[in-house]
């Protein structure tokens, strides 16, 4: 054989599993798109679940994911974003920092059904702060944490360090450099790596199921003042997601329509997840071309 | 340079270590308060490490040690009371690759006022102004001023990187090889900016050019292996230089 068919064999052969990877996507992807969509409606978004009966919805546990997953990144993004900039920008070579970056790598390994044992014995027992959305955040943000640091880091790393060398010859200190050069340089690929972070944040279900708990309470959708619990932002109620009422009312569930409503919330689910991938990108793109000005 | 003029920096026996190999071996030379410098030699004779020694960039690399006296208008660069940041608002310096930062061209140069606490709109306004006349760019950016300066080629980034650090009023600008990134028209203007700023500031700039050293440069200083060989006028050092290694390196006969 010679070098000529060899090449066009790999290439098909890389081709195919390339294409393999696209496939099981999308045919994932379309099962759940026609199983879920044609459940989806107004009411079914907005509508409080019903554990007995046909026709709930899953408007407080879609509510909770995304208040969840404000408060999640509130906690971890400035965490990780200062992490990421002394790991980048300050740190020089040490045992110390080999501690630091494998501190992180086994984070980001750690299951997050541990994860979630773990924030339920320390937060939710320990702590006396029961099955609450704060107690679910902290789990969220041990979960995301990892992986936010090490985006971001990515991130301040892609900034040549003409840029470092140029704020300091213009007598700017380092912290100076880094937040009016570095920062404002690399938000657009900080804010792609936020947002795809969470996507991931979103769907998580196994670091919830013992620290957000599996109940969710009606909420009063006209108090709006966080420390009354029927309060939508009451950070103390317990709440269960989305991913969490999917898992649930498979594990458990006895209302008639179940499959029907996993179904529809499954769909909700994955259509969130992709609009944060999708938007990711768009996003950065964007505020690279306003804040640039190019 | 023992005829006492001016000076504005004199170094006195400058050593330089990477570790522990030593880069430079004792390098005595003064500046003027007006005109340029330059310092050529092959690659690796320690001009552009010299360069660097004056504003301290080498404290953001690990393992350098700089040893000998820096002794800037009075002042001793390397004292422990000297702050970096106050003494790179005095040096100013220009890469070898042009560097705006990703922002709009007059955010670039009114970048360091801006840090400095500069917030009068019309401070500022007139400080770009004036910085980007003194680099020679103003007439082709002054209608483009809230574009990005990253649209600018290479020569254009250059001069905006010039007018930055002008902005901040130094009062010396090193100038490590500014247009070997360039094309020659680029590198043409730059060097019509820099000879338009002989007058007003002190310069040195590294060059691997010669013939660019000949057309700009009041002063011409020789590097060879860490070692300052020859120091003096730009056409003494080309026409009769004293030493025969710059006889040799003008001539083309290594380097």
């Amino acid at each position: 054989m010679n070098a000529k068919t060899a090449d066009k064999i790999a290439t098909a052969v890389i081709y195919a599993i390339a294409g393999s990877v696209v496939l099981v996507l999308v045919a994932m992807l379309a099962f759940i798109l026609v199983r879920g969509l044609p459940h989806l409606s107004w009411h079914f978004l907005t509508a409080q679940a019903r554990s007995f009966e046909a026709g709930g919805g899953i408007g407080i546990q879609l509510f909770n994911s995304f208040y969840l997953l404000i408060l999640a990144m509130l906690i971890s993004f400035p965490i990780a974003l200062f992490a990421a900039m002394y790991l980048n920008e300050y740190a020089k070579p040490s045992i110390w920092i080999s501690i630091v970056r494998t501190a992180i790598e086994v984070m980001s390994s750690l299951p997050s059904v541990v994860v979630g044992l773990f924030g339920f014995l320390i937060f939710v027992v320990k702590f006396k702060l029961g099955f609450s959305i704060i107690s679910g955040a902290i789990a969220l943000t041990f979960f995301n944490l990892p992986i936010l640091t090490r985006s971001i880091e990515t991130s301040l790393s892609q900034i040549p360090d003409l840029q470092r060398e140029a704020g300091a010859a213009l007598g700017l200190s380092r912290f100076e450099t880094v937040i009016h050069i570095i920062l404002p340089a690399s938000v657009p690929s900080i804010v792609t790596g936020v947002v795809i972070s969470a996507g991931r944040v979103f769907g998580e279900a196994a670091a919830l199921i013992f620290t957000a708990g599996q109940s969710a309470p009606a909420l009063n959708f006209g108090d709006w003042n966080p420390f009354n619990t029927a309060s939508p932002l009451s950070p103390f109620r317990p709440a269960e997601t989305l991913a969490v009422h999917i898992w649930k009312i498979n594990s458990e569930g006895i209302m008639p329509d179940l499959s029907a409503v996993s179904a529809g919330a499954s769909a909700v689910l994955i259509i969130v997840v992709l609009l944060f991938n999708f938007s990711a990108r768009r996003l950065g793109q964007l505020l690279y071309k306003k804040l640039t000005k190019s | 340079m023992t005829e006492k003029i001016e000076t504005i920096l004199e170094t006195r026996n400058v050593k330089l270590w990477y570790g522990q190999k030593e880069a430079l071996h004792g390098i005595d030379l003064d500046f003027a308060k007006k005109g340029i410098t330059a310092l050529i030699g092959p690659s690796g004779s320690g001009k552009s490490t010299y360069l660097r020694a004056i504003n301290r960039m080498h404290d953001l690399e690990d393992n350098v040690t700089v040893t000998g006296s820096f002794n800037l208008m009075g002042k001793d660069i390397y004292a422990p009371t000297m702050d970096t940041v106050d003494l790179r608002k005095k040096v100013g310096m220009v890469f070898q690759q042009p560097n705006p930062f990703p922002f709009s061209i007059y955010d670039n140069v009114a970048f360091g006022l801006r840090i400095a606490g500069v917030k009068d709109k019309k401070v500022l306004d007139q400080a770009v102004e004036e910085s980007l006349k003194a680099a020679s760019i103003w007439e082709e950016v002054k209608d483009d001023l809230n574009k990005s300066a990253l649209g600018l080629s290479g020569g254009q980034q250059q001069r905006v990187s010039i007018a930055r650090v002008l902005a901040t009023k130094p009062d010396l600008l090193l100038l490590d090889e500014p247009t070997s990134a360039l094309d020659p028209v680029s590198a043409h203007n730059i060097e019509e900016t820099l000879l338009s700023l002989r007058d007003q500031y002190a310069m040195i700039i590294v060059t691997h050019s010669l013939s660019q050293a000949s057309r700009i440069a009041d002063k011409t200083v020789f590097f060879l292996n860490g070692n300052m060989v020859e120091a003096g006028d730009t056409r003494k050092i080309f026409l009769e230089p004293d030493k025969q290694e710059t006889a040799d390196y003008i001539s083309g006969r290594f380097g």
